[in-house]
């Protein structure tokens, strides 16, 4: 019975959370954040030299060649910093390579993303809060036809992986014919998101992507899930933090019962959830047979607590908490870009329930 | 990562499955006694072989085991798949003795353990007063020594199981002269006895199981005091060190939830089950991420404690998030029986098995009981946000 990290993992930890700390401060956060393009190709270099473009693809395709629960890992100490950036699609695209891709396919694309030198995406929101593979209706072949929205970092990436009719994926190259992407003006600027629009654009099926997408989604399910538990962690340190400082009336303010309930609450609500996104990850790593229904309670389950962290932290932090200066407001936004992307809460509740059989 | 257990302790494993196996239930004219007298040869028998009473030395009537919370655990889970009675429950067992292992004198510890652990004697605890709940150390029940006795008045109230108990642990002002803390001693008394009277409390549910006890010139000897005079706090702080159990409380949680999950099933709205309901499904599965999250926090809590480390602040907030959980699966009960909540409440269930209608009645009414007893949930946010969080006290709180 061993429910906690190995050495290794607290390491991988540690280090990704020195690479923050050094590399990414508050105030790069903040200034990514405010910034036209929002993507730091320094930052992003660095991230990629550390082995984090591919975490879990296996090192002859230049990988980490470690799990899914190493991945997650590294997506709770990003989510905790803020760090902007392409970790999320880019993971995505190369785990629906690596587990629907050709021999061939596999040899070509992942190496490239896991040094870096491409970046990749996921292609999978059609409107109207389709985002699962059962739902996605942009007809496969060799050429594609349609739209498909919220695309992270999709203005940047140079590899499309395109979610097709019948739970199918399919590549399709930055510059294709008939591909046009636009940014959108999405909440979250620490996760940039862009509409494509294909047009007869050519498009490369993957051979297993049909077998391959709902394990991509359970997987980016429970890498929301860790981004989240590492954001709310964070805010409930940042609002403890400034009731420590905060004076009113002559004392600090978290001596203050109603404040102190509150962020006791945040607390209950956050640090014992930590486990969700663990098991989800060991269940996708090692337990098959729970893996769907965990990734979809913990993504309902900590998304939602960050969310109400985020909105519980505005409040503990007062006027401040309200304004663009503050961290705050960066950390809300992405609890809301964890909210809804892939789907939002109920939509992985019904799944759950659907999925024990109810 | 991995929830399986190694060999060597699944070795354990089928050494404790062929005991109960032979043990439990009991068989011939064994099983022909009263069920108390089952359980109590059972246990004894258990105890011989080392699988209960295991932090208690020997000669106090323990079984003297190594301090090991994955055997611990590995004992609870086969003790509940085999309906064997597990350790005595009761407040003797779980708060006196370790309580007396830790600061008893010798002779105290030879008399009152042994017979504790094995039910002969029953105790009931005598701290909350009309006057002293949250603030506990304000209590007013003096004992003076006269002699070489203590002599006792005063009241304490919401006292469980007074009414059936041998004895009392008791904390008292005998130190009038010192401050707040300093000033109580933690004395043993015999409840049978002329100067006391105990009252029974009737509780929302209809049931009396807690009692208000007045003390009229209540006399105990002057050697049944825990520790010295004045140090009576600091001994009712005493907690069990030994194979604490950190996943009791999610395990039951589980429980719980299965047995609503169940409910929803067999509950019919519209002539279809209510777990086709998508407004059901959603709220069931909302609590099932509370409560998974707690059975993978006690998992986590579990591994620290079994490689000697220390589990961190999320300890202090099993209790609180077991009240939550209580409460939630008690308010979408209620929704799912309709108007069977028109009921009155049933005995009290515990543990596996379906519930019937009164029965989750009494269950809305009894997760109230959790949020109260035993320090009430905003005692427990205060201890969550000051030793958890770090957070200062109250200045207006008096607190010595």
């Amino acid at each position: 019975m061993n429910f906690d990290l190995s050495d290794e993992q607290e390491l991988l930890q540690d280090t990704v959370r020195q690479f923050a700390a050094n590399e990414c401060p508050p105030p790069r956060v903040r200034a990514i954040f405010d910034g036209e393009d929002g993507h730091d190709t320094a930052l992003w270099k660095g991230l990629v030299e550390l082995g984090l473009g591919a975490v879990a693809v296996p090192d002859e395709f230049g990988g980490a060649g470690l799990e899914l629960l190493d991945q997650a890992l590294v997506a709770e100490v990003l989510g905790a910093a803020a760090l902007p950036g392409p970790f999320l699609g880019h993971s995505l695209a190369g785990l629906a390579i690596l587990w629907g891709g050709s021999d061939a396919q596999k040899k070509t694309w992942l190496p490239k993303l896991a040094s870096g030198e491409r970046v990749g995406t996921v292609a999978f929101a059609e409107g109207d809060a389709r985002w699962q593979p059962e739902e996605w209706t942009l007809a496969g072949g060799p050429t594609l036809s349609g739209v498909k929205s919220a695309l992270p970092f999709g203005a940047h990436a140079d590899l499309l992986v395109v979610g097709t009719a019948g739970g199918g994926l399919a590549l399709v190259e930055r510059g294709a014919r008939g591909l046009a992407v636009q940014a959108q003006p999405g909440v979250d600027r620490t996760r940039r998101i862009a509409e494509a629009r294909f047009d007869a654009t050519p498009a490369e099926p993957l051979p297993n992507g049909v077998g391959a997408s709902a394990r991509v989604r359970d997987a980016g399910l429970v890498l929301l899930a860790a981004d989240a538990f590492g954001g709310a962690q964070k805010l409930l340190e940042m609002s403890v933090e400034y009731a420590k400082t905060r004076q009113q009336f002559g004392v600090t303010i978290g001596s203050f019962q109603g404040l102190k309930h509150q962020l006791a609450n945040m607390a209950v609500e956050v640090e014992p959830a930590r486990g969700l996104y663990w098991y989800a990850a060991h269940a996708f790593d090692r337990v098959p047979a729970e893996s769907a229904r965990s990734a979809a309670l913990a993504k309902a389950h900590l998304t939602q607590v960050f969310m109400q962290a985020a909105r519980d932290s505005v409040e503990a932090h007062g006027g401040i908490g309200f304004t663009w200066e503050c961290d705050v407001q960066i950390y809300f936004k992405r609890a809301m870009f964890d909210r809804a992307f892939l789907g939002t809460p109920s939509v992985h509740r019904e799944r759950a329930a659907a999925l024990a059989g109810w | 990562m991995d929830l399986s257990y190694s060999a060597e302790y699944e070795a354990f494993r089928g050494e404790l499955k062929a005991f109960l196996a032979g043990s439990w239930p009991l068989r011939g004219d064994e099983a022909k006694l009263a069920g108390d007298k089952r359980a109590a040869l059972f246990r004894e028998r258990a105890i011989a072989a080392g699988f209960l009473a295991r932090s208690i030395p020997k000669r106090y009537g323990g079984s003297e085991q190594p301090a090991d919370v994955l055997k611990a655990q590995i004992i609870r889970e086969e003790f509940a798949r085999a309906r064997a009675p597990g350790e005595m429950a009761g407040i003797g067992p779980s708060m006196l003795v370790p309580t007396l292992l830790e600061k008893g004198s010798e002779w105290q510890k030879e008399k009152f353990i042994a017979p504790t652990v094995r039910g002969d004697i029953v105790w009931c605890q005598g701290y909350s007063e009309p006057g002293s709940g949250s603030d506990l150390a304000s209590l007013q029940t003096r004992a003076e020594l006269v002699g070489d006795e203590w002599v006792i008045n005063g009241q304490k109230i919401w006292t469980s199981g007074a009414h059936r108990a041998d004895y009392m642990f008791c904390l008292c002002r005998t130190e009038p002269a010192a401050q707040k803390h300093g000033g109580i001693s933690y004395l043993l008394l015999s409840m049978k006895q002329p100067g006391i009277e105990v009252r029974p409390l009737r509780q929302m549910t209809g049931a009396a199981d807690f009692n208000e006890v007045f003390f009229t010139d209540a006399r105990t000897p002057k050697d049944w005091i825990v520790g010295k005079r004045g140090e009576g706090w600091i001994v009712s702080r005493t907690t069990l060190k030994h194979e604490r159990n950190m996943i009791g409380d999610a395990a039951n949680a589980l429980m719980t939830f299965n047995a609503l999950v169940h409910l929803a099933k067999s509950a019919l709205r519209n002539g279809k089950p209510a777990i086709q309901d998508p407004a059901i499904r959603q709220r069931l599965v909302q609590l099932e991420g509370t409560v998974r999250a707690h059975q993978y926090s006690g998992y986590r809590q579990l591994t620290k404690a079994a490689k000697g480390q220390d589990p961190g602040r999320v300890q202090l907030m099993n209790k609180l998030v077991s009240t939550n959980i209580g409460q939630e699966v008690a308010k979408l009960a209620l929704d799912l029986l309709g108007d069977e909540g028109l009921l009155e409440p049933g005995e009290r269930q515990m543990g596996m098995g379906p519930r019937d209608a009164a029965q989750w009645v009494g269950q809305f009414m009894w997760s109230l009981g959790s949020a109260v007893a035993g320090g009430t949930a905003n005692i427990q946010r205060n201890v969550i946000g000051e030793r958890g969080l770090g957070l200062p006290r109250d200045a207006a709180v008096q607190r010595s």
